[in-house]
């Protein structure tokens, strides 16, 4: 995709704050603690960054998906955690709010995400359901002018971060998906408490948790949207952060590829550079092209849902299906092209390849983008 | 508060690469950016406009049509306007040429209070244009400025930065500020204001007519400098290495330089 002016300013600002402010030191640094310094959070907060896609009169930066899409590619391409950090923000945690807030609730709750004071979570996933979101367990019952939450949700992505979480909970659960109703819950409030950070395999550096809801009670006038009219919300939020995880794999491949060609051309072995073996040659040849194409799939798709295009939904799904498995594969490669060195940590593609690994999975696994992309084509 | 910062597009490198044959600057393919030096500089004005209200910061720069993306990039980094001198008329300018032309464009921004510019450009390396800039426009300058210590009715006081320490001046305002890097640390643009820059604001291009100047007092007719030669140094061989003990290095260099006649 050709872009213009703007959208080169954005992607230009997003490297030049990663380049600068996400140094190699810091890097190591959050991989060992497990923790982004808040020094560093507050940094991003102050950049604006958190409330990209938030109207400018409420205090955001007013942009659209593809600005927002080319940042975050550029921030992964440096770190895949802050990157996560910023786009949790920007996508599950104010998404729910963009699309059904009320103005008092925009006012109270999303204009502070966008100034960098608060920070949101997103909370649908539990134990037993996530992309079955059917068979939630969460449930909100109404009493006067409360409704007390009950349940246990888990995997929440910086939990121990955030002021407040989306909560999706059954309030007719007779109904399935038809019966989720989207409450905002303050993580102060009596009776909400997080699990221990899970122990991950990759992008250490944001917490993730469980959230657990006893008898917490929430005013009305902090249920999002109508009641049992979560789902659509929840799902709606989901193309979003589809998009958002696309391009944290645009990112995370385009590193594995920059790594890959700068090892190649310093080592050396049976007297010459690995970058003159014909074998590392189409290696390298193919994990430009197949970056090349996720790249146009993820902005035009970005492009799309800003058009509100009728195939939007289907289109976010396969550029996270395909930039999430390009990103595995480029990285599984950068790896074999470092050989025995690409096994060590002091090497960056080892990290890479951990972080890459998450990116088929969250916001959907590549087999559930696989049946909303099927589910689009056959209905 | 009407404050002008003076700005100039560069290529991004340090290292420019001259063709051998025409001895001219190699432009093609390096990406341009804003000089480092005018990023300083835009800073120390937008820091001012931080703290006093009605403060406004419109950046002046000469060149190529292409240089309104740094100027939107100006206006990305919190800026109010922006000002192009651009025409056929000012091609092939030396520094006492475009000083002409920038100090006519800040006459017509008009009723200007301070001008920062930065200490001087990464492609030419001259550090003239500021001072001469404030040499047309009769004002006072600081060069090398390291810190704006305190902004007063009718002057400024700033630390010059010396080689083994700094002065403290105090100038009458107007006067034209030079920035190094020393200076601050220029904010990034936010997406917000990048939209802003790209979307809505505009970017003013003046030609030699629009700022009142003869043709004769621009561009190559008005710049004395002739290049004789354009070449790229030798790069300089690697340096010896000492080894040993603090004494039998010492020893040793004393021998090198006897054996030179730098001591005897």
């Amino acid at each position: 995709m050709v872009l213009t002016e703007k959208y080169k300013l954005v992607k230009q600002l997003a490297r030049k704050f990663a380049e600068n402010e996400i140094p190699q030191e810091l890097q190591d640094e959050i991989e060992a603690t497990g923790e982004l310094p808040i020094e560093f959070r507050n940094k991003i907060a102050k950049s604006g960054l958190l409330g990209m896609k938030v109207p400018k009169k409420l205090d955001g930066q007013g942009a659209d998906t593809l600005a927002y899409i080319l940042a975050i590619e550029e921030i992964a391409r440096v770190s895949m955690v802050a990157s996560i950090y910023i786009s949790g923000a920007n996508s599950l945690g104010s998404g729910p709010l963009l699309l059904a807030g009320t103005d008092e609730q925009l006012e109270k709750y999303l204009a502070p995400i966008a100034r960098g004071e608060k920070y949101p979570a997103f909370g649908l996933t539990e134990p037993g359901a996530g992309s079955d979101a059917g068979g939630l367990q969460t449930t909100a019952v109404q009493d006067g002018d409360y409704w007390i939450l009950n349940g246990r949700k888990c995997f929440i992505t910086a939990a121990p971060y955030s002021d407040y979480c989306m909560i999706f909970a059954k309030t007719d659960r007779s109904k399935g998906s038809r019966g989720i109703t989207t409450f905002i819950v303050d993580m102060n409030l009596p009776g909400v408490s997080l699990g221990k950070p899970e122990h991950k395999m990759g992008i250490i550096g944001v917490p993730t948790s469980d959230v657990i809801l006893e008898d917490v009670r929430v005013h009305d006038s902090d249920r999002l949207g109508e009641i049992n009219k979560g789902f659509s919300n929840a799902m709606k939020t989901l193309d979003y952060g589809r998009l958002g995880v696309s391009a944290q794999s645009l990112g995370v491949g385009q590193a594995a590829l920059d790594e890959a060609i700068k090892y190649s051309k310093e080592r050396k072995q049976f007297g010459q550079r690995i970058a003159d073996f014909q074998a590392l040659r189409f290696m390298i040849a193919d994990m430009a092209t197949e970056l090349y194409a996720a790249r146009e799939l993820v902005y035009n798709a970005a492009v799309l849902k800003d058009a509100n295009d009728p195939t939007a939904s289907m289109q976010c799904s396969m550029a996270k299906y395909f930039s999430s498995e390009m990103c595995n594969h480029l990285a599984y490669k950068a790896v074999q092209i470092h050989g025995g060195y690409g096994y060590i940590k002091d090497y960056k593609v080892e990290r890479l390849y951990r972080d890459a690994r998450v990116n088929s999975i969250f916001e959907g696994t590549s087999q559930i983008q696989q049946i909303v992309i099927a589910n689009n084509l056959l209905k | 508060m009407k404050i002008v910062v003076c700005a100039k597009q560069v290529p991004d490198t340090n290292e420019v690469k001259i063709d051998p044959v025409k001895g001219t600057l190699i432009r093609d393919g390096v990406p341009s950016i804003l000089n480092p030096d005018d990023a300083n500089a835009l800073e120390a004005a937008l820091s001012v406009k931080d703290v006093t209200p009605g403060t406004t910061v419109s950046v002046v720069s000469m060149g190529p049509p292409q240089a309104t993306s740094m100027l939107k990039e100006c206006i990305a980094m919190g800026a109010d306007d922006a000002y192009l001198l651009s025409a056929r008329a000012f091609g092939g300018a030396d520094t006492c040429a475009t000083s002409t032309t920038i100090a006519a464009g800040i006459t017509k921004v008009g009723d200007v209070d301070l001008i920062f510019a930065g200490r001087q450009a990464i492609d030419g390396d001259t550090a003239q244009v500021g001072p001469q800039v404030a040499q047309r426009l009769g004002l006072p300058f600081v060069t090398y400025v390291q810190k704006v210590r305190e902004l007063k009715q009718g002057s400024v006081i700033v630390e010059r930065q010396l080689e083994d320490g700094y002065e403290v001046i105090e100038v009458p305002t107007p006067c034209v500020l030079t920035a190094v890097k020393e200076l601050n640390t220029p904010r990034y643009m936010s997406v917000g204001r990048i939209y802003y820059a790209c979307d809505e604001a505009e970017i003013t291009v003046w030609n030699e007519a629009d700022v009142g100047l003869d043709p004769a007092d621009c561009g190559l007719n008005a710049s004395p400098t002739k290049v004789m030669r354009s070449f790229t140094p030798e790069p300089k061989g690697k340096g010896e290495m000492l080894t040993g003990t603090v004494p039998e290095m010492a020893n040793a260099v004393v021998e090198k330089l006897r054996a030179k006649f730098v001591i005897k």
